[in-house]
């Protein structure tokens, strides 16, 4: 059973289209870089969300996909670096009926934000988080991120990094994230429904988006969006449906106890019926989190589409609810209530 | 009967008394001392208190580290301080009498429990013999030795709380034995228990037995022959209620909510001793006030910023460690010229530094501690009530000219308390704030009449636009890189801070307004400040006083008032901060009285001073 998940943010009635969305700035980035990709899917994506422009806002935080805001024509802030989750959560609990997006980077994120990140997370604040994962540092030309692969060679790497990198939506589904999918740069279709759901989402909503930095990693993700090698290297995964891939969709998924197998579906000993069935609504994060570690298992295809979502009371909901309770039990606060309350005595 | 007793004993009238309890820091000195104030306040006297209790929650007990105390100075006029040196010591245990017994008067009072000087104890606090036998200890001071313990456990014998529970009550035996020798009523304490341990019966009622074994241990014992009076103070007609520091910072900006229209938001993260005002806001729900427990102090201010975009009158309160990690985003703050205040109660620095201690060191942090060219408005509370106006002033800076502003306080009048004469709440000004909405001419870097730029809230159609931390370009806020237009922004975010000065009234100075010398202060140093210079006049100095709130920028007239004096006597808890500042910025020189002790001035150290630089000419 399809049960969406969807937020109650104010719709609107006027028609937008994708030039409603994209500001009189010039767009910076280097040609033929995956953010471009990525802007041009939001500006597609944004006039069926059905968000009055003036309700949205883009924050970011630095580093190359943290300009994004400069491109989008809605409110935005291109703040400091790592703090976008955090100050976007301060926005969203002042204003709650904003659609608050933020636009961050695999260092703004995960290495100097990472705290803000895993506690904006657990307390399930009602922000879109757009991660631009590029595996590298890309504004300071080109030294190894919390996401670049152990032995990278790279500026301050220059004989390997000798650290290992995090896996984001395991960081995200382990710091209680309510909604956590990852999407491809040159995917364009998937990318744009991904975006779609995140909008629908209440409650922290985690989008890892693989994103080519032509520049210092140039085809980082080439086996995942190279037409040759795509279908055998990712994995679509769609609720409802079995876990297949590969180029002929002869490769299925199945588990063995908690380990997943690559099954071999024109062998007649195998059936699409024993195959794994994605359920993004699962309420156990075991699955999840199987799937989130396929990018760590040799062999096995990388997940695109939603790992998970669920739904709970977000932080900003539970605040104001408190707020009228508190309200409702005491009546509202007057000045002479507050400075004229106990304790108080007479000179005559 | 009771009265007749009453009349057998002698009553002395006193003008002021400064009482200190002293004990482990598990044995309830805190509740004790604020309760004996709290009542004190009730019954019409001026007083100051301090509170002064270790960094450990729990230190072992008996130990000289772990001794937690509780100042009180009250009296029948007019005060300033929680007074220098206690005329009455309780010391609930050993180590409380060897850490206090130097700061009391001599010939003063000392109560101690008896039941606590065995030999563990003893030789926890580090004394090689029983102090209460020393000839020279029984010679310089009173010595009433009770034995406490004892005395409570056999009054709640029947009392069916454990053993454990029951020694817990008898800071009450000591509290009510206080109240009898001070003449103070016993209802509001017991009051007051009954509200807070209401839910458990027992607790309270062997708490009030306690208290009231102790009130009539004094009656009927022997030991006491002398009870003393303190005659209410002839304040100002009024309502008052007793206030520490940081509750009138948290009452001030919900004032400033009010006033202005604008909700609150606070973004904090816990740290000493800070977090009163966020535990205070968070109960005020009712006032749609919003506070957001931040999973660290960077997270405190940035989530502010993000509420400050939002149209919020936001906040985010810390102490020096908290300012360092929130310095960066005061910068982002004053580059998208968003209002916000920023609160610093400070302690003993650098570093962890001294947590619960005193110290005005942070100022040239708040003044100057960021990269780039990078104003901030810094202001000063100077007493407990003072810090209710101070946060509606920071407010007011903050909203009028969209800019953060840094609230300085400090640990010694966040925690000491004064009574406080209420103010009417229509007289508090209204707080005029606008949000653009008008889309016609709309650039997000235009200026008012004060320079400010134009609050245009997400949400408002037809204002998107955007804002960051990189230099904006005059009037349309894009990014911008030239050189020109940097050196012009800068200068224009420095002008618009120095305007606030159009705001701020001039310096009124107290006695006459030239001569030989003047005592100028900031912040917490008021009360020690101002006793000093009352008794120095008392004595016949001639010596004028000036205190300064305003620290950047300052008042217009400030330069005018210190040339109009031979010296100035600069007294800070520092080494000598704002006299530099003052050098630097006005070339004056000041004569800088400086102590970092953790501690608050004593009048006696400023007055003492005064007297030293007056000679024998007692300024005429
Ligand atoms: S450096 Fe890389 S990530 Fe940055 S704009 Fe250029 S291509 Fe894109």
């Amino acid at each position: 059973m399809e049960t969406k998940i969807e937020n109650k943010i104010e719709t609107n009635e006027i028609k937008y289209t994708s030039k409603d969305f994209s500001s009189d700035q010039d767009v910076r980035w280097c040609p033929g870089c995956g953010d471009y990709s990525v802007l041009a899917q939001v500006q597609r994506t944004f006039p069926d969300i059905g968000i009055k422009k003036e309700n949205m806002v883009w924050i970011s935080g630095i580093g190359c996909s943290s300009r994004f805001p400069y491109y989008m024509n809605t409110y935005g802030f291109h703040t400091i670096h790592g703090r976008a989750t955090a100050i976007a959560t301060g926005l969203k609990l002042s204003r709650p009926e904003l659609s608050v997006w933020v636009a961050t980077g695999d260092g703004d994120l995960l290495s100097i934000g990472g705290n803000h990140f895993i506690h904006t997370c657990r307390k399930n604040v009602d922000l879109k988080l757009l991660l631009f994962n590029n595996k590298i540092y890309g504004l300071t030309k080109g030294q190894y991120s919390p996401t670049s692969e152990k032995g990278k060679i790279t500026k301050t790497s220059p004989y390997g990094s000798v650290d290992y990198p995090f896996n984001p939506p395991l960081l995200a589904l382990g710091s209680e994230a309510t909604f956590i999918a990852r999407s491809l740069d040159r995917d364009p279709k998937h990318l744009q429904e991904m975006i779609k759901r995140a909008a629908d989402h209440k409650g922290t909503a985690f989008l890892e988006i693989y994103q080519n930095c032509n520049i210092f990693n140039d085809g980082a993700f080439e086996l995942l969006t190279d037409k040759e090698t795509k279908a055998d290297n990712v994995v679509v995964m769609t609720h409802g449906k079995p876990l297949i891939f590969g180029k002929n969709n002869d490769k299925g998924i199945k588990l063995d106890g908690f380990r997943p197998v690559i099954v071999d579906l024109n062998d007649p000993n195998n059936s699409v019926n024993d195959l794994w069935v994605h359920d993004e609504f699962d309420s156990s994060p075991v699955r999840a989190s199987i799937l989130s570690h396929f990018t760590d298992m040799p062999g096995m295809p990388t997940p695109i589409g939603i790992f998970r979502q669920i739904s709970k009371p977000t932080y900003n909901e539970g605040l104001k609810k408190q707020i009228e309770l508190v309200t409702e039990k005491k009546g509202k606060g007057t000045l002479k209530s507050l400075l004229y309350s106990d304790g108080t005595w007479e000179v005559n | 009967m009771r009265e007749e007793k009453i009349a057998e004993k002698e009553l002395q009238n006193l003008k002021e008394v400064t009482i200190r309890f002293a004990g482990d820091s598990g044995d309830g000195m805190q509740l004790t001392g604020s309760q004996f104030s709290d009542t004190t306040a009730l019954f019409g006297n001026d007083l100051g208190t301090l509170p002064d209790y270790p960094a450990e929650i729990r230190a072992p007990a008996g130990t000289l580290y772990g001794v937690s105390g509780f100042q009180v100075h009250f009296s029948s006029a007019d005060i300033y301080t929680p007074g220098d040196t206690p005329d009455v010591l309780v010391a609930m245990n050993p180590a409380a009498l060897k850490i206090n017994l130097k700061d009391l008067k001599l010939g003063g009072t000392i109560i101690v429990n008896t039941d606590s000087f065995d030999s563990k104890n003893l030789a926890l606090a580090k004394y090689e013999s029983n102090p209460l036998e020393d000839e020279a200890l029984l010679s310089n001071y009173k010595v009433y030795p009770v034995a406490i313990t004892t005395l409570n456990a056999t009054a709640l014998k029947e009392s069916p709380l454990s053993n454990k529970d029951i020694n817990r009550c008898k800071n009450f035996f000591a509290l009510g034995l206080m109240y009898w020798i001070f003449n103070r009523p016993i209802e509001p304490t017991i009051k007051w228990i009954y509200e807070k341990f209401g839910k458990k019966l027992d607790i309270a009622q062997a708490n009030e037995k306690a208290l009231k074994t102790g009130y009539y241990y004094g009656e009927t014992t022997e030991t006491f022959t002398t009870r003393y009076s303190v005659e209410p103070a002839q304040l100002p007609k009024g309502v008052y209620r007793n206030i520490a520091g940081n509750e009138a910072i948290a009452l001030g900006f919900v004032a400033a909510s009010l006033k202005s229209g604008l909700p609150i938001f606070l973004g904090s993260y816990p740290i000493t001793p800070a977090t009163d005002i966020l535990q205070y806001l968070a109960s005020y729900k009712n006032f749609g006030v919003k506070t957001f427990q931040a999973e660290d102090e960077i997270a405190g201010i940035t989530s502010a910023i993000g509420a400050s975009y939002g149209g919020s009158l936001a906040l985010t309160t810390t102490s020096g460690p908290g300012m360092a990690l929130k310095t960066e985003a005061m910068g982002l703050a004053v580059m998208t010229e968003l209002p916000l205040v920023i609160i610093n109660i400070q302690r003993g620095g650098p570093s962890t530094g001294l947590p619960t201690k005193t110290e005005q060191a942070d100022l040239f942090q708040a003044i100057y501690g960021r990269n780039g060219e990078c104003p901030i408005p810094v202001i000063a509370a100077s007493t407990p009530s003072d810090c209710f106006f101070t946060a509606i002033e920071a407010s007011k800076i903050a909203l009028k000219y969209m800019t953060p502003v840094i609230l300085l306080s400090d640990g010694y009048i966040a925690n000491g308390s004064e009574p406080w004469r209420l103010p009417d709440p229509d007289s508090i000004p209204e707080i005029p704030v606008s949000y653009r909405t008008e889309v016609e001419g709309f650039y997000p870097y235009l200026r008012d009449e004060n320079l400010a730029r134009p609050w245009a809230v997400p949400g408002t159609p037809g204002l998107e636009h955007r804002i960051g931390g990189l230099e904006k370009a005059n009037i349309n806020g894009n990014v911008s890189y030239d050189p020109d237009n940097h050196e012009f922004m800068v200068r224009l975010r420095a002008a618009k801070v120095q305007k606030i000065q159009q705001d701020i009234p001039d310096l009124e100075i107290s006695y006459e307004q030239e001569g030989e010398l003047l005592v100028l202060g900031w912040g917490g140093t008021y009360g020690a400040i101002t006793e000093a210079v009352v008794k120095a006049r008392a004595e016949g100095h001639k010596v004028s006083q000036v205190h300064l709130k305003h620290l950047f920028p300052f008042p217009k007239n400030l330069a005018n008032v210190l040339n109009s004096f031979k010296n100035v006597l600069l007294p800070e808890l520092n080494l000598g901060q704002l006299a530099k500042v003052l050098r630097s910025e006005l070339f004056i020189d000041t004569i800088s009285l400086t102590k970092i002790k953790g501690l608050p001035f004593k009048s006696s150290e400023i007055q003492n001073k005064i007297v030293e630089i007056l000679g024998g000419n007692n300024g005429n």
